[in-house]
């Protein structure tokens, strides 16, 4: 374990502690890796009860202006998304991109009404916040959310647990955004997450979230859950780890994120381009490129982590991709990764060979989510 | 039983000696998914990385804690490696060494002096 004194704490560090976390430095904070359940039990209950998470060193943004309009103009001249035709009370993905073409950050925003609600990256947030302040201010003014946490409750219960707070959340669907009353605080709610299974955020105020989630806790199906499973979650459900998956040198279009890129602001849309490195993501789109991330199962039970080479034959050649998370799944039951591989190998069922440990060991292309999302749709 | 600071038990067996890990290092390194074991009859040198194990959190080596040949290795931890969380000083141990010199054991620490080490 990390030497932790140094680093910032969540409001939620000292329940944590009462908790068992295990804690890790993770961006600058003190968060918990595990509880004493483990990770590979914390994964399973989460995929089939409700996980409870602690994401508070998110960052928390909030954008205001003349109108929402003059906030998501503004807002579209840094993502390539639809910002200004998203519905009142309905979330987004999104990504900062860089006059490369490349991502800077991944991100989630909400139209809600007056102002428009972002969530980033904590690792990213100092530089996102920094970007959005240069190009948006004075017209838009970013304030950021410095007195609320950030939670998630995550799985197949979590609907059910926290209607018991209010029962107006049962009649939320994936990415729904709401203000909601839940134990005697206003809490911003979406229903979305990062883990491939139905659930929550909950930006909650600073002084409320121990006592929210104690609520919860207390509730028969829901346990927390630390880092360590929320990184299996998310890589059996497909989604990237900024920094592993996606980085500055990735393209949206090799990192397959293209359905993130809604069709008006593409070439020939109403709205088209407008956004850092427009030109490079048209080209890519337009041309191809060299690269896509993959889904990737080994085929033996020898997890191939992050930075594992990959390569075309058994034996010899040069590598034609890189592993950028792996790990075990415990719902796949088996281990399971992620990468790049060059765009001729990329085809479904495509048997490559990963080299761990000196030896190379197949692996096979695979359609991702590598487990079933189970949002309410 | 001895236990050596890589955190493996020794248990002297007729003439082999039986490796494992210990329970503290089992918890460290939290669930455990994958084990590579070494080949019967394979030759080892003491500190050799014989074993890899690899939990939900990275990966690490088993060294031999002796030179000898190993006899045995426990197959049952590759279908199984989550016996090693379970139980990880009786049914989960790993191989046995035929020493070719069990004056080699001297040189570990008996359990007082392990729980000590541990803290």
């Amino acid at each position: 374990m990390g030497d932790t004194s140094e680093l910032l704490h969540t409001p939620l560090f000292d329940l944590h502690a009462e908790l068992g976390g295990k804690m890790v430095p993770f961006a600058g904070y003190a968060m918990p890796v595990q509880y004493p359940l483990g990770v590979m039990k914390e994964h399973i209950h989460c995929r089939t009860q409700a996980g409870l998470f602690d994401v508070s060193h998110m960052g928390q943004v909030i954008l205001r202006g003349e109108s929402y309009d003059a906030i998501a103009q503004a807002f579209e001249t840094l993502v390539p998304m639809d910002v200004l035709g998203l519905d009142q009370d309905k979330q987004r993905y999104g990504f900062f991109t860089n006059e490369d073409g490349g991502i800077e950050d991944d991100l989630m925003f909400a139209n809600r009404g007056d102002h428009l609600f972002v969530v980033v990256n904590a690792a990213c947030k100092d530089a996102d916040i920094a970007r959005m302040k240069e190009a948006l201010e004075p017209d838009v003014t970013v304030e950021v959310i410095e007195d609320r946490a950030l939670i998630a409750l995550q799985g197949p219960s979590a609907g059910t647990a926290l209607a018991r707070l209010n029962a107006s959340v049962d009649a939320m669907v994936f990415m729904d955004v709401a203000t909601v009353e839940l134990a005697g605080a206003e809490c911003w709610v979406s229903r979305s997450g990062y883990t491939g299974e139905d659930g929550f955020e909950i930006s909650v105020p600073n002084g409320h979230a121990e006592a929210l989630c104690r609520a919860l806790l207390e509730m028969e199906e829901v346990e927390p859950i630390g880092l360590g499973a929320r990184d299996s979650l998310r890589l059996e459900a497909g989604l990237c780890l900024y920094g592993n998956d996606i980085t500055t040198d990735t393209n949206p279009i090799e990192a397959s994120l293209i359905w993130a890129i809604q069709k008006v602001r593409r070439a020939g849309g109403n709205r088209e381009g407008g956004f850092p490195g427009a030109s490079h993501i048209f080209g890519a789109m337009a041309e191809g490129v060299a690269r896509k991330r993959v889904g990737l199962v080994p085929e033996g039970r020898a997890p191939m982590r992050a930075g594992t080479p990959i390569f075309a034959s058994a034996e010899g050649g040069e590598p034609v991709g890189e592993v950028t998370s792996g790990g075990f799944g415990p719902t796949f039951n088996g281990p399971v990764a992620m990468g790049y591989v060059g765009t001729s190998y990329a085809t479904i069922d495509t048997t490559l060979f990963g080299e761990v440990r000196g030896k190379r060991m197949p692996l096979k292309v695979a359609k991702m989510p590598l487990v079933p999302a189970n949002f309410k749709r | 039983m001895k236990f050596t600071e890589e955190h493996e038990w020794l248990r002297e067996e007729g003439d082999v000696i039986v490796v494992g890990i210990t329970a503290h290092a089992a918890e460290q390194l939290g669930d455990i998914v994958f084990v590579e074991l070494p080949e019967v009859g394979t030759e080892v040198t003491k500190d050799d990385e014989v074993c890899v194990i690899e939990s939900v959190k990275a990966a690490s080596d088993i060294l031999a804690p002796l030179d000898g040949e190993i006899t045995e290795v426990n197959e049952a931890l590759v279908d199984e490696p989550g016996k090693i969380n379970e139980d990880a000083i009786g049914d989960a141990w790993f191989f046995k060494v035929k020493a070719a010199d069990k004056s080699q054991m001297d040189d570990y620490m008996d359990e007082a002096a392990y729980n000590a080490f541990i803290g």
